[in-house]
């Protein structure tokens, strides 16, 4: 096919400390479509790294099924002990698992790839793969054979059996391999000139995205090296000092999330509808944001703990007054406007939305990654900012309103946005047709709906007090009674509903995926035909991802009228719901 | 003008100033930014409802000696094996979680003000009052002191909101609020 041997280009290697014995010419293949430069090492750990992503997704989804079947109070189908194992599972392989595996096949793809260099130390690349491997199987085993009944945060002193802790260790080590290699990546394509210019944005934000992993590892190293080392009795730990570490991985390792969906958003725009970056400036700044300030996150969790004071809580929940809010606030301006702005390049010109009415739809990368936007902005961001608000936080902390936040952020954001990139992946990676076309245009959407019902039903039961993390709140063995109105029945039915949906878009996600990847007919790059079947729009014809001359400077001058509606709608809808809360605040108990 | 996607490596000087739809949003969200961060130093000094409280160290022992020298004072009944405690208004109050129980119950006067003490026995508990919806983390070890001033009589109950083990889902406390003018009237007669 298209794969050859590329001479690696005039970098002039030679006698470089970096390079040392390593061969000068490397295997790869030039994507007709995009026109990057494949290297085949590459290739291939973006190949298993997803592959493995989407078996411990699978893992992850058939617990949450059970664990919808068991909130939703009239079914209740497991016991407490399989409901409290079932979601440390569920955490585990969602959270960690799924979600890190898929982030390394974008550090894969978003470094060497997109920069066209070769693979640094292909053989310690597929080490730390492995490691991930034996990690995260471990992880499980332990977890599914009772001994590691903990939950995902393992608060101390609830203990797992000392190879759990050792799992995540060898997990974690695995990650921090692929994301140092990242670097060494970036180093390489650098200094062999595999690119000129500066970084493209995705692959700053990718950067930005391995800078937060460092960061959240070395907290991860803090957190489950003296977390094992207690286990086996060694060491005294401070229950209040675990929390505070704990999150610093937990809440950090979502903003690694965070940094990764916003590039995919990036990518993914340019990919399908030639989404242009407005101003290269402003994007990377935001980037930078993130990464200054995402330990502080941690005091999101500790707002109504006794280890801490009020200037501390205020300080690092505000991410130091904000400032990487702001950033969001930013990407969730300039991702829909650089949208709007390569639309309006190509013609979609009418009216203030016509942009957004001629977009493709029926393109599962371009739906996805439109509907990840949305639901991360509407209701991950606005529920996470209110909820982490000090005051607030007295209302929402341990209630369903915590997961219904993170239902929104991590997976109708992020894991949408990956599914979203993943219909490309296949054609452009793996070289293949995607397979059940007809249900993958519509799988998206019915993920988004899934996981919209499941989270609103989450926060409006969390209003009432329902607690998260409980296997049974008909209380049955409590020496009191309590019975919640019956508006929360409804409510509890809805996670179920909601989970059922949303379950039932993943298992096609993983059928499709698993099916293309592994029985999907090859398909031919150089020779694509229009209007084939099982091939997203962009692929079949990438829109132009470069515009300049007259047309640019009209476009430019008539700026995004839509895109500043929609952000105006949101702030209304922000604010809206930022001071319901004070108000609902106010009419409780005086506390101080 | 110049554009270009994402996956472009921008060329030359693109360090250029951002337009002006970008630097008006840029300004209103910085601007938002900052109403969200004063709003919490303006609830400590002007709102009802603060985290603050009185946190201290204390061990198990200690803080289990407190609370069986407060049930001693103050207990009026029992109820499930569990003492109903009637704390006079302005008292330290003493709760305990540990697995799977809050201990005691409690009685309290509407509008009164308490300091509610927070702690556990052995590994972190959620206390959640409901129907109030007021939450907090238990942490073994801290002693967490806050000051609550009960605005609606009637029943309520502390749900255990932080997973404790395989029983979590049963520890379910009490607290009972007596109406204000319930309580006066008591007096009134206590003294005729």
């Amino acid at each position: 096919m298209n794969t050859t041997a590329a001479s690696q280009g005039a970098g002039g290697v030679a006698g470089a400390p970096s390079s040392g014995s390593v061969i000068e010419r490397f295997a790869s293949r030039l994507c007709p479509v995009t026109g990057l430069k494949v290297n085949s090492d590459s290739e291939a750990l973006v190949r298993w790294n997803a592959v493995a992503g989407v078996v411990f997704l699978l893992v992850g989804v058939v617990a949450a099924l059970l664990l919808a079947l068991t909130r939703w109070q009239a079914v209740h189908l497991l016991e407490p002990v399989w409901y409290y194992r079932i979601l440390t599972l569920h955490g585990l392989n969602m959270l960690i698992f799924f979600i890190i595996f898929f982030e390394m096949a974008i550090l894969y793809f978003a470094g060497p790839i997109v920069l066209g260099s070769r693979q640094p130390a292909p053989r310690l690349a597929w080490t730390g793969f492995a490691l991930m491997l034996v990690g995260a199987l471990l992880v499980d085993v332990i977890v599914l054979w009772g001994r590691a009944d903990v939950l995902f945060t393992s608060y101390v002193p609830l203990k797992a059996h000392p190879l759990y802790y050792l799992g995540i260790i060898l997990f974690a080590v695995g990650a921090l391999i692929a994301t140092l290699l990242f670097f060494a990546a970036l180093v390489v394509a650098k200094r062999e000139k595999s690119y000129t210019g500066s970084l493209p944005l995705v692959s700053f934000g990718a950067l930005t995205a391995a800078i937060i992993s460092v960061i959240t590892l070395l907290h991860g190293a803090a957190t489950f090296i003296p977390a094992f080392l207690w286990s086996l009795g060694w060491i005294q730990l401070d229950p209040e000092v675990y929390r505070l570490l704990f999150w610093a991985l937990g809440h950090a390792s979502q903003q690694i999330n965070v940094a990764a969906m916003v590039s995919v958003w990036y990518l993914m725009g340019g990919l399908t509808i030639g989404a242009v970056v407005l101003n290269e400036k402003v994007s990377r700044w935001a980037f930078v944001l993130y990464v200054l300030f995402i330990s502080m996150a941690s005091a999101h969790h500790l707002l109504v703990d006794p280890g801490f004071g009020p200037a501390w809580k205020v300080w690092n929940t505000s991410y130091a007054m904000y400032l990487a809010v702001l950033a969001s606030m930013i990407h969730g301006f300039t991702v829909p406007a650089g949208m709007e702005t390569g639309m309006r390049l190509r013609g979609y010109v009418k009216g203030r939305f016509e942009w957004l009415k001629k977009a493709p739809w029926s393109d599962p990368g371009f739906s996805g990654t439109f509907l990840s936007l949305v639901i991360f902005g509407f209701m991950g961001g606005i529920t996470g900012v209110t909820q982490g608000t000090e005051q607030i936080n007295i209302i929402a902390h341990n209630t369903l309103r915590i997961p219904g936040h993170f239902h929104v952020t991590v997976v109708g954001g992020t894991a949408l946005s990956f599914m979203a990139l993943t219909y490309y992946l296949i054609p452009l990676i793996f070289r293949r047709k995607v397979a059940f076309w007809g249900a993958a245009k519509w799988q998206p959407y019915l993920f988004a709906i899934g996981i919209v019902i499941l989270s609103m039903s989450m926060t409006f039961a969390g209003s009432f007090g329902v607690p998260r993390r409980s296997a049974d709140i008909t209380f049955p063995k409590a020496p009191f009674t309590l019975e919640f109105p019956p508006v929360v029945d409804l409510l509890l039915a809805g996670i179920g509903i909601g989970g059922i949906i949303t379950s039932i878009a993943v298992l096609l996600f993983i059928a499709i995926a698993v099916k293309s990847v592994f029985f999907g007919e090859k398909l031919d790059l150089a020779n694509l035909t229009p209007g084939m079947s099982g091939v997203p729009q962009g692929v079949l014809r990438l829109p132009p991802q470069s515009h300049s001359g007259e047309n640019a400077d009209v476009v430019h001058r008539a700026g995004a009228p839509g895109t500043i509606i929609l952000v105006f709608v949101f702030l209304a809808v922000f604010i809206l719901y930022y001071f319901a809360n004070w108000k609902v605040l106010s009419m409780i108990w005086k506390i101080g | 003008m110049e554009f270009h996607s994402g996956v472009v490596a921008p060329q030359g000087v693109w360090w250029r100033p951002a337009g002006k739809q970008e630097k008006l949003w840029v300004a209103i969200a910085f601007a938002w930014c900052m109403v969200l961060f004063a709003m919490m130093p303006f609830w400590h000094i002007r709102g009802g409802q603060n985290p603050s409280g009185i946190r201290t160290r204390v061990t198990p022992e200690a803080y289990l000696a407190r609370v069986f020298t407060f049930v001693e004072d103050y207990k009026v009944g029992e109820e499930n094996g569990i003492p109903l405690v009637a704390p006079p208004p302005g008292s330290d109050i003493y709760l305990l979680g540990q697995m799977w129980r809050w201990y005691p119950a409690l009685e309290l006067e509407e509008g009164a003000s308490y300091t509610l003490h927070l702690s556990s026995l052995d590994v972190n508990h959620g206390f959640s009052l409901y129907p109030a919806n007021i939450n907090f983390q238990v942490v073994p070890g801290y002693d967490y002191g806050l000051s609550i001033k009960p605005n609606r009589p009637g029943e309520y109950r502390i749900v255990c909101n932080e997973f404790c083990g395989v029983s979590h889902h049963n520890m379910l406390g009490r607290i009972v609020v007596r109406p204000a003018k319930q309580v006066a009237q008591a007096i009134s007669q206590e003294a005729r």
